[in-house]
């Protein structure tokens, strides 16, 4: 096994953040695949009971049915924590961790992501 | 050469090689006859004996020499004469010699009488007509099925064991076909009122029409004097019923002994016919023995006698006979009535005690009228001991358990304790089984994809794994392509229910309600968004099983355009993007083809979408055309095209109608009766865009030939000489069940009423992807409760269900024509929001002149760029 890459909770030291998309870009509840370099991240827009919203970074990587589809999965929550439902297979990510909630040991790259001015920013690895 | 003669040699003649007589013939040559016996027999059809009694296989494709019961070469083996195509014509009993009608003169020392029946024609005008038929030999069904190619329809005379297996026939040849009692129900003579009204219901669900009661009067002529009719005496009503209207009709009302050559050799006679034999089967002259249906023998100690019309107490006879003319002391002194049967596919038996007529003589029912199973067990009075013996029943629908029952009424089974439990398992906790997931064995495998058997799910409930979820850790069931979860919920609910644990019908975590409470909350309270839905009904943020769930149902109650506003978010990817996800992570694309029809310009447009993209096509089930490997960013393209040749959304994406498959109908096909193109294509856009707790599929036949398969539809419609017949509720998927006839004979307008209640009725109190056959099998009261519900109105909601499915057929647009029209809807179709770049990770290979997505090692992209996470 491979070590858990966490982007989010530990960038690198040597991160860029790269624009994406503007915010109005994204669909509240919904993600968007994004060329970050030559990975292939899905950004996730969630919106808050208070009218905030909050951005997710994921691999856009489904190691279930091994094809590039996070992104179009279905945003929700399995008790408190938020997470994405792949679209093929239907197992749930964490969106802050990556964690599958169904596979104990399977998890997928996090990336960091952040607004600035009005657009979304991913960071990776330089 | 030394010779030695023993006794002299004796001549056997028998007369008849049907079924019994060729019994006689075998026993005899087993015990060594003819050792001592020349043996001649007289077959007066052109063929040596066959198996009557699996005669209707005839037509499903059994052929004449498979049903012979004569091994090639058998007559010349063993040295018997036989004389096939001649008959005896007389018996002179003074000098014991018979003359055949093409002049042969045998004399006998024994004689065996095995000349079977004839069948009872009643005596009406215009039963000779052409096109009136008997069922009895192949040379009779050989004369049905040629006649049969120019009629439509056909009429069986008798609703009892013979009529069944003659109206089987009709069917098989696709025929229209009804079957005519007298009596007042189905198979008088074997089972009850209730049984009768069991087999009944399912014989008509294959589509046969059943009148019973019916006082026939005359066989109708058209001018040429050929069979068009039926005419009765009954009332109906509104005066004299109509006549029905058949081209054929087979006399199939039982059956009369071949007893004129007995008659006239001056043997003792029944009063209404049948030779009279003894106990050894031998008649008035000591000489002459009668076998089979000819023979008036005996029926118990008493002297009372019958005809015996099945072939078990004739064989029976036969070894009686076999053994007498050896000189042994055999005695027939009655016969075990009982009888399974399998007419037109459905088990039937009828054994012992049938009618509970003994003295003391108890019955116990079962019926479940979901399933058209009823059993009924006899039992005998109670003895010392309080305990009651099986002496008899009748099975309909399931006749498993014949076997079983028949030996403890033979004595060879004790019968338990508590004999109610062999039809109704409730006291032992069990359960009474059913058609649904009760009926599976527990070797029935629920998930394919990972092999898992029922007896593993129901040992996984009885661990604790009393959810879904829990099931698949424990089980890996529903882990594969997820196409049997709702078969393992259905499994769970039923296990849970039977081990008396408390059955959850909550949606998910998010909502404590089932899918219909869900669905009247959000009519009743008019709600239209789900946060309002979560906000006021449930907790969280919902997931990927209530946000899809409630987008249909707002989808359903017209909710517009459904990836606007919020509802884009609760959209499944496939809903999402309007076409089928497939495993490689690219789309399929199905436009409409309403009723299959299609036009060769749409059809070149189709291929030329599919050249021009790099699309691989195929021909889908359902009579559309599927185009596979578009990438996200090629749909709003691809749908220009087609829009612009006039096709739209086939809604493959969405759990909603697909297509209302068709046949040719009677605009081409020589046997069609009606129009079922434009009916299919008026249904299909009527009900396009419907959305549904799961996908819907249709089919409309012409005739009754079936050629659509609309019986195995959610909902199909058959052809009749007067209208449609509706089916509804069939499932020709993974666990495939017969659609059961909703109303009959009806006219257009009146098949879209019912359709349109019954749809919005299904949509209004199914459970989140329950398929209708699932819904139908756990509705209480059946089919009944459906006819009153969707046809009498009995709940009062018709009106509205109309008024809902109006609504609908009012609002309905392209889904796909609505997008490609508005850029900001075109917007989301990008692979990458970023980047105008195709998708690097979609990697085609070409197979058989088409692309496919490349298998694991025959591209491999770079690990490097593919950040694809840890543990697998």
């Amino acid at each position: 096994m491979r070590p858990h890459l966490s982007a989010r909770m530990s960038p690198p030291p040597t991160e860029v953040w790269e624009d994406v998309c503007a915010l109005a870009d994204l669909v509240p509840g919904r993600g968007v695949a994004a060329l970050v370099g030559k990975l292939q991240v899905a950004v996730f827009l969630v919106d808050d009971v208070d009218g905030k919203g909050e951005l997710f970074a994921l691999s856009n990587f489904d190691p279930f049915s091994e094809a590039f589809v996070l992104s179009r999965g279905i945003v929700g929550t399995r008790g408190d924590r938020l997470k994405v439902a792949s679209p093929i297979y239907k197992q749930s990510f964490d969106l802050r961790t990556g964690e599958s909630l169904d596979v104990p040991g399977v998890s997928v790259p996090v990336f960091g992501v952040r607004v600035v001015d009005g657009r979304v920013e991913v960071s990776h690895p330089a | 050469m030394n010779s030695f003669e023993i006794s002299p040699r004796r001549t056997l003649v028998v007369v008849g090689n049907g079924m019994v007589g060729h019994k006689l013939l075998e026993v005899l040559l087993d015990r060594g006859a003819t050792a001592e016996w020349d043996i001649v027999t007289f077959c007066e059809e052109g063929r040596l004996a066959y198996d009557r009694v699996g005669l209707s296989s005839f037509f499903d494709g059994t052929s004449a020499e498979e049903l012979s019961l004569v091994q090639p070469g058998f007559f010349e083996r063993f040295g018997l004469t036989v004389h096939v195509g001649d008959a005896v014509a007389s018996i002179d009993t003074k000098t014991a010699k018979v003359t055949s009608r093409n002049g042969l003169t045998v004399a006998y020392d024994a004689l065996v009488l095995a000349t079977g029946s004839y069948p009872f024609v009643p005596p009406l005008p215009g039963n000779d007509a052409p096109g009136c038929f008997v069922y009895r030999t192949l040379d009779d069904l050989e004369a049905i099925r040629d006649y049969a190619k120019s009629v439509r329809a056909g009429a069986v005379v008798g609703g009892g064991l013979l009529g069944l297996e003659a109206a089987n026939a009709l069917k098989c040849l696709g025929l229209e076909t009804h079957v005519v009692e007298f009596a007042d129900r189905l198979m008088p003579m074997q089972v009850d009122d209730a049984g009768s009204s069991a087999l009944r219901r399912r014989i008509e669900d294959l589509g046969v029409s059943i009148h019973t009661g019916m006082r026939t009067e005359e066989i109708v002529r058209d001018r040429r004097g050929r069979v068009r009719g039926m005419h009765f005496a009954n009332e109906g009503p509104n005066g004299p019923i109509d006549d029905l209207k058949v081209g054929m009709v087979v006399f199939s009302a039982g059956i009369r002994p071949r007893d004129e050559l007995a008659k006239a050799a001056g043997l003792l006679m029944g009063e209404r016919g049948g030779v009279i034999v003894d106990q050894a089967c031998r008649t008035s002259d000591p000489r002459i023995y009668a076998i089979g249906e000819c023979a008036l023998a005996p029926d118990g100690g008493t002297a009372r006698r019958r005809i015996y019309g099945l072939v078990a107490p004739g064989y029976h006879m036969a070894r009686v006979v076999a053994d007498r003319i050896l000189g042994g002391d055999a005695e027939f002194r009655g016969a075990d009535m009982s009888t399974k049967l399998k007419l037109l596919g459905i088990d039937v038996a009828s054994f012992g005690d049938a009618f509970a007529t003994a003295p003391g003589a108890e019955a116990v029912t079962y019926s479940d009228p979901l399933a058209n199973v009823y059993q009924r067990l006899v039992v005998g009075p109670p003895d010392r001991k309080q305990r009651r013996q099986v002496t008899g029943g009748m099975l309909v629908g399931d006749a498993s358990l014949y076997q079983t029952l028949v030996q403890m009424v033979r004595g060879d089974m004790p019968t338990p304790e508590h004999p109610e439990e062999l039809i109704f398992p409730a006291r032992s906790g069990t359960g009474p089984v059913t058609m649904g997931v009760g009926g599976l064995s527990d070797t029935a495998v629920i998930c394919s994809c990972n092999n898992v058997d029922k007896g593993s799910i129901c040992s996984a409930i009885g661990r604790g794994a009393h959810t879904v979820a829990d099931m698949k850790d424990c089980t890996s069931a529903g882990t594969g392509c997820g196409g049997c979860v709702p078969l393992v919920t259905e499994l769970l609910r039923f296990e849970m229910k039977r081990l008396g644990l408390e059955v959850s019908n909550a949606l998910c975590e998010h909502f404590a309600y089932s899918r219909q409470e869900l669905f009247d909350l959000v009519r009743v309270h008019r709600i239209t968004s789900f946060s309002e839905l979560v906000t006021s009904h449930g907790n969280g943020k919902g997931c990927e099983i209530c946000k899809p769930a409630v987008a249909s149902m707002l989808a359903s109650l017209g909710g517009g355009y459904i990836l606007d506003g919020e509802q884009a978010a609760l959209q499944d990817t496939n809903d999402h993007f309007l076409a089928n996800l497939q495993r490689d992570g690219t789309y399929s694309v199905i436009p409409r083809v309403p009723g299959g029809e299609i036009t060769p310009d749409q059809l070149i447009a189709i291929g030329q979408v599919a050249k021009d993209f790099g699309l691989y096509t195929k021909i889908t089930g359902a009579q559309r055309i599927d185009l596979f490997g578009a990438r996200v960013d090629q749909l709003p393209d691809i749908w220009r095209r087609l829009v612009d040749v006039g096709m739209e959304s086939g809604h493959a994406y969405g759990k909603a109608l697909r297509t209302v498959k068709s046949c040719v109908g009677n605009t081409w096909c020589r046997f069609g009766v009606q129009d079922s193109v434009t009916l299919a294509i008026d249904l299909e856009l009527r009900y396009r865009g419907l959305r549904a707790p799961h996908k819907l599929k249709a089919a409309v036949s012409g005739c009754t030939r079936e050629c659509a398969e609309a019986q195995g539809k959610d909902f199909g419609v058959i052809a009749t000489e007067r209208g449609w017949n509706v089916y509804v509720c069939g499932n020709g998927g993974m666990k495939p069940q017969h659609g059961v006839l909703l109303a009959a004979d009806l006219d257009r307008e009146t098949v879209f009423r019912y359709l349109d209640r019954f749809l919005m009725f299904y949509i209004r109190s199914a459970d989140r992807l329950e398929r209708t056959n699932v819904w139908f099998n756990k509705l209480e009261g059946g089919i009944e409760h459906l006819r009153r519900v969707v046809i009498d109105d009995t709940l009062g909601i018709c009106a509205e269900l109309e008024a809902d499915m109006a609504h609908h057929v009012a609002t309905y647009e392209c889904e796909w024509k609505a997008t490609i029209d508005d850029p900001e809807r075109v917007k989301r179709f990008r692979s990458f929001v970023n980047s105008d770049q195709p998708d690097p990770n979609v990697v085609f290979v070409t197979e058989r002149g088409q692309p496919r997505p490349a298998r694991p090692g025959e591209e491999k992209p770079d690990p490097a760029l593919l950040a694809t996470g840890t543990g697998l």
